[in-house]
């Protein structure tokens, strides 16, 4: 299977790869998909507590290369963005730029839900 | 250290190239000498039908056999077929019970399904975590009704090798028509059927340096096994295979044959120096396993898991490197593969893992090439890998809930 440009460019220098500490108040942590279906995401935002902005964020991704593309862009994509705009990512928009084929689309699903999971993750945090 | 000419090619069970000297025997098969076998009446049929034979008796050659005892095919999956839908259609006055092994190939599993479907009754035998088939286990599976049990030679994703000579002796005790699916076995391991109590052998020519698209099934005649024919015709291969055969094909097959059976030996023991090279550079790495038993296994496989690594993903750093994964994760289906399940691997192990076979070109440069490569990625992506962070923080992976998409 012949992979695109942009999801090559990702798996050999992918963006942000790392982690931040999970108990900081900033931070909020997602992690979504599962060893058995061989993609797991990991993807963590840090986030301005006065102006609800990203300022940052970090993956690590256990899949394939269009899962770690996936992840890795989202990590790009969500920088200077509010939680509400981060959370309203949408998969298709992912799987656009990366030209994902149909068997990979799960990869810009999950990457939907990771992002979505780390923007719920920091509110529960500041839900008092 | 020098970088090899790309692609190095670590795929031999996938396939394997045509040895020059098969290509060669069959050129002028399909030039000048284009006649077919089957025709009595010319010249040009007689010295097709005699390339032919010569070709059944090389083949009958490598396996010990009678070449009466040998039916042309096109590959190991109709010889499957031909074996397993001929053999049950002709004894299902006797049962309706067969026995196969769940790491079987494709071609015997789906068959069995098809059997199935046709009123047989299947049993689909669990191997140990080394990949090989309790003895014990199958005698006690044998049932009154069981006319048939398949049972592969070499495993093509592990590479482990059955004990065909005990499980055939079971077989035999118990009146149970035997069939082994060799295609990976052929100068790989000695078989002798003038000693393996086998009843039909499914071969092919492809896993051993011979052209694709031709096979044969060993039908025994003493003690004689019948089967029905799957394909009608012209009734050739005395009524089991009609077909107009395929000179330069089965030519090229013979070929390939008479040079394992020359060189299988020598080969063999510089392919497992290779092996042996291959897994002590791999080996080193923290948390790598061998899939599959250590030393009953031909020298040619070694598939190993790199947990906490996709297989998929793993390939895509290691281009230059033509191996298979054992992770189905190219197709629609997020399965891993059902060999490394049938072990009992852990799913991240299943989906960790990389088939690398080697064979009659693979070079030393190679293989430290190969570790180089292997090492490196493996490296790079665990630190992508959140499932490694996790296995360093000392969480154990089993303990948590997943949500599975």
């Amino acid at each position: 299977m012949a992979y695109s440009d942009k999801v090559v460019d990702h798996y050999e220098n992918p963006r942000n790869v790392g982690s931040f500490d999970k108990g900081d108040d900033t931070v909020g942590t997602g992690m979504v998909g599962a060893p058995a279906c061989g993609d797991v995401m990991k993807l963590q935002i840090k986030v301005n507590p006065s102006t609800g902005v990203i300022e940052d964020a970090r993956f690590k991704t256990y899949g394939c290369g269009s899962a770690i593309a996936s992840s890795s862009l989202v990590t790009e994509w969500v920088k200077g963005k509010t939680l509400d705009e981060a959370a309203s990512l949408k998969n298709s928009e992912i799987a656009e730029e990366l030209a994902l084929p149909p068997v990979k689309i799960h990869c810009s699903i999950l990457a939907e839900d990771a992002i979505k999971a780390a923007v719920q993750d920091y509110r529960q945090k500041h839900a008092n | 250290m020098s970088t090899p000419h790309f692609p190095i090619y670590m795929d031999y069970s996938a396939t394997s190239p045509c040895d020059p000297r098969v290509v060669d025997a069959m050129i002028p098969w399909l030039r000048e000498h284009f006649g077919n076998p089957a025709s009595r009446s010319h010249a040009w049929g007689w010295e097709a039908e005699k390339a032919v034979e010569n070709a059944r008796a090389q083949v009958a050659a490598l396996i010990n056999a009678d070449p009466r005892e040998i039916v042309w095919t096109s590959g190991a999956t109709e010889s499957n077929n031909l074996a397993l839908k001929g053999a049950a259609q002709f004894y299902q006055s006797r049962g309706k019970h067969i026995i196969t092994v769940k790491t079987e190939h494709k071609a015997v599993l789906d068959t069995c399904r098809e059997l199935e479907r046709r009123g047989f009754d299947v049993t689909y035998m669990d191997v140990g975590p080394d990949g090989l088939l309790d003895l014990e286990a199958f005698k006690a599976a044998i049932r009154p009704d069981t006319i048939l049990a398949s049972v592969m030679f070499v495993n093509n994703e592990i590479g482990v090798i059955q004990d065909i000579a005990a499980i055939g002796a079971i077989c035999r005790e118990k009146g149970v028509i035997f069939h082994v699916d060799a295609a990976q076995a052929t100068g790989r391991v000695d078989i002798d059927l003038q000693v393996l109590p086998v009843d039909l052998m499914s071969l092919t020519a492809h896993k051993t340096y011979g052209p694709k698209g031709i096979g044969a099934l060993f039908v025994r005649r003493k003690p004689r096994v019948r089967i029905e024919a799957q394909m009608h015709g012209g009734g050739h291969e005395r009524g089991m295979r009609s077909g107009t055969l395929p000179t330069h094909q089965i030519v090229g097959m013979g070929e390939a044959y008479r040079i394992a059976k020359a060189e299988m030996h020598e080969e063999n023991s510089r392919i497992q120096a290779l092996h042996d090279r291959l897994l002590e550079g791999l080996r080193g790495i923290e948390e790598v396993f061998v899939n599959g038993h250590e030393t009953k296994r031909v020298p040619h496989n070694l598939n190993m898991s790199f947990n906490y690594v996709e297989g998929e993903s793993l390939i895509m750093g290691i281009k230059g490197l033509a191996v298979s994964s054992g992770s189905a994760c190219t197709s629609a289906s997020l399965e891993p593969s059902y060999v490394l399940r049938a072990l009992g691997r852990s799913d991240e192990l299943a989906h960790s893992s990389l088939r690398m076979t080697i064979g009659r070109w693979t070079t030393e440069e190679e293989i430290d090439y190969a570790v180089k490569t292997i090492r490196e990625n493996v490296a790079k992506l665990r630190e992508l890998s959140p499932l490694w962070e996790m296995f360093k923080d000392g969480v154990d992976l089993s303990t948590i809930q997943w949500a599975a998409h």
